[in-house]
């Protein structure tokens, strides 16, 4: 478990250094956001209802950017090959890494996405709404990425067949995150169970994401 | 300890690399595989450290714990340095000691130990600078530092004299002197002689130029 922490405590110290991806991630969610009530008119109503939609579609996107840098700067500078010579299992090194973006990219998009709110006139009831789906919702993101981040790895540019790999997998994270902040601001006890299946994602897709990461990043070392 | 390498055969894209090896290498000594370029050095390197399957043979370390691991007795260092250009020479080196190394260590040792690493191979008066403002030797000797800070018995070089200077490769080779003398394993795939006191050499590669002769001779 001490090699678990130490990658990540490594990762995350890189992250901060080289702040660049969080900047790209955060500076791209905001414009996408503020483009929205540009091209849809002044129509406050409007932009309520579908303020959440819009907040959720753009964080997948914002958070596709990062993806590709959860294996690419150890790959290219060999410390992937050293990594996997631990007692770390490959798939916890896979595991560590894709904590370390949901963490770097995941934590702040989510916690980004109330002060992009005010752009979209969101209801005030719908800000911790918005908040607690994001928290729960974005692992999926980080982990499930990190399996297209692993297959992509040696493909030059393979930045759009990433996208093309990873966003049908964030379906269901996106209706179930939209569903339980509709289904809360209609009824109190209807944001449980969207909720819940949310969270499920996110749980089954932290097991199962390192695993299939993990047999990726061996065929790469092939 | 020992490692036995037989009938291996490794394969890729299809063409068969390596062969039918098989060799033995006991604890102190160090092996040198040299051959022309392809002649299948790197796979070899990479199939021992366990990057590569192997279509058949085996490869056995004896008198390695059976609980663990083969790759966790092995050191690799190949073409590129692992190092994080944003982190400093120590942060760098740290981060591999705790990663490859055993926490039971008291952390007293453990710091005695990465200055010697530094000191070995003179990299010292650079530990606070990040990694990416170093020359390309001196990154490879940041590289090659990691050898030193997790004590592993297997050392798997990859031309680990890529940009080392002379002075550089001199050292280099007393390290691996050394490690050989207190009971350590190296197989180390190189051009230039590195002028170890004792090292066995394997060339690899050579029944493939036969078999190119036969077919050129009609």
């Amino acid at each position: 478990m001490s090699g678990f922490l130490t990658l990540l405590k490594r990762d995350l110290l890189l992250a901060v250094r080289e702040g660049g991806a969080l900047g790209t991630a955060l500076g791209f969610y905001l414009i996408v956001v503020t483009l929205m009530p540009l091209g849809l008119g002044p129509d406050l109503n409007l932009l309520t209802r579908i303020a959440p939609g819009i907040l959720w579609v753009a964080l997948l996107l914002a958070a596709l950017l990062s993806l590709p840098r959860i294996f690419e700067a150890d790959h290219d500078d060999g410390s992937l090959d050293v990594l996997a010579l631990g007692a770390l299992p490959l798939e916890l090194v896979a595991a560590s890494k894709a904590f370390a973006h949901w963490i770097s990219t995941g934590i702040p998009l989510a916690l980004m996405a109330p002060i992009l709110g005010i752009l979209l006139n969101l209801e005030a009831r719908a800000y911790p709404l918005v908040i607690a789906t994001m928290l729960a919702g974005t692992p999926a993101i980080s982990f499930l990425g990190a399996i297209g981040a692993a297959l992509t790895l040696k493909t030059r540019r393979g930045g759009l067949l990433l996208a093309l790999l990873v966003l049908p997998f964030y379906v269901p994270t996106l209706i179930f995150g939209i569903t339980a902040i509709s289904s809360a601001l209609m009824s109190p006890q209807g944001f449980q169970a969207s909720f819940l299946i949310l969270s499920a994602i996110s749980l089954v897709s932290m097991v199962l994401g390192p695993v299939a990461a993990a047999a990726a990043l061996r065929q790469h070392m092939q | 300890m020992q490692l036995q390498i037989r009938d291996l055969v490794v394969a890729r894209a299809g063409r068969r690399i390596i062969e039918g090896l098989s060799f033995e290498l006991t604890s102190g000594e160090a092996l040198l595989l040299t051959g022309r370029n392809g002649a299948g050095k790197t796979t070899l390197i990479r199939t021992l450290a366990g990057y590569l399957e192997a279509q058949s043979g085996t490869i056995a370390l004896h008198g390695w714990d059976r609980d663990r691991d083969l790759r966790e007795a092995c050191h690799y260092v190949g073409h590129l340095d692992s190092n994080k250009a944003s982190l400093t020479v120590l942060e760098n080196l740290r981060f591999w000691q705790a990663y490859l190394g055993h926490a039971e260590q008291a952390a007293a040792a453990r710091d005695d130990r990465l200055w010697l690493a530094l000191d070995k191979f003179e990299i010292d008066p650079l530990a606070d600078i990040p990694a990416g403002y170093l020359s390309a030797g001196q990154k490879r000797r940041l590289g090659l530092a990691r050898l030193l800070v997790a004590e592993r018995p297997v050392w798997l070089l990859d031309e680990p004299t890529v940009s080392l200077d002379a002075r550089s490769t001199g050292l280099l080779a007393r390290l691996i002197d050394a490690h050989v003398a207190g009971g350590g394993l190296v197989v180390a795939a190189t051009h230039l002689p590195l002028g170890l006191i004792k090292s066995g050499e394997l060339r690899l590669g050579d029944e493939v130029k036969a078999a190119a002769a036969g077919r050129a001779a009609p």
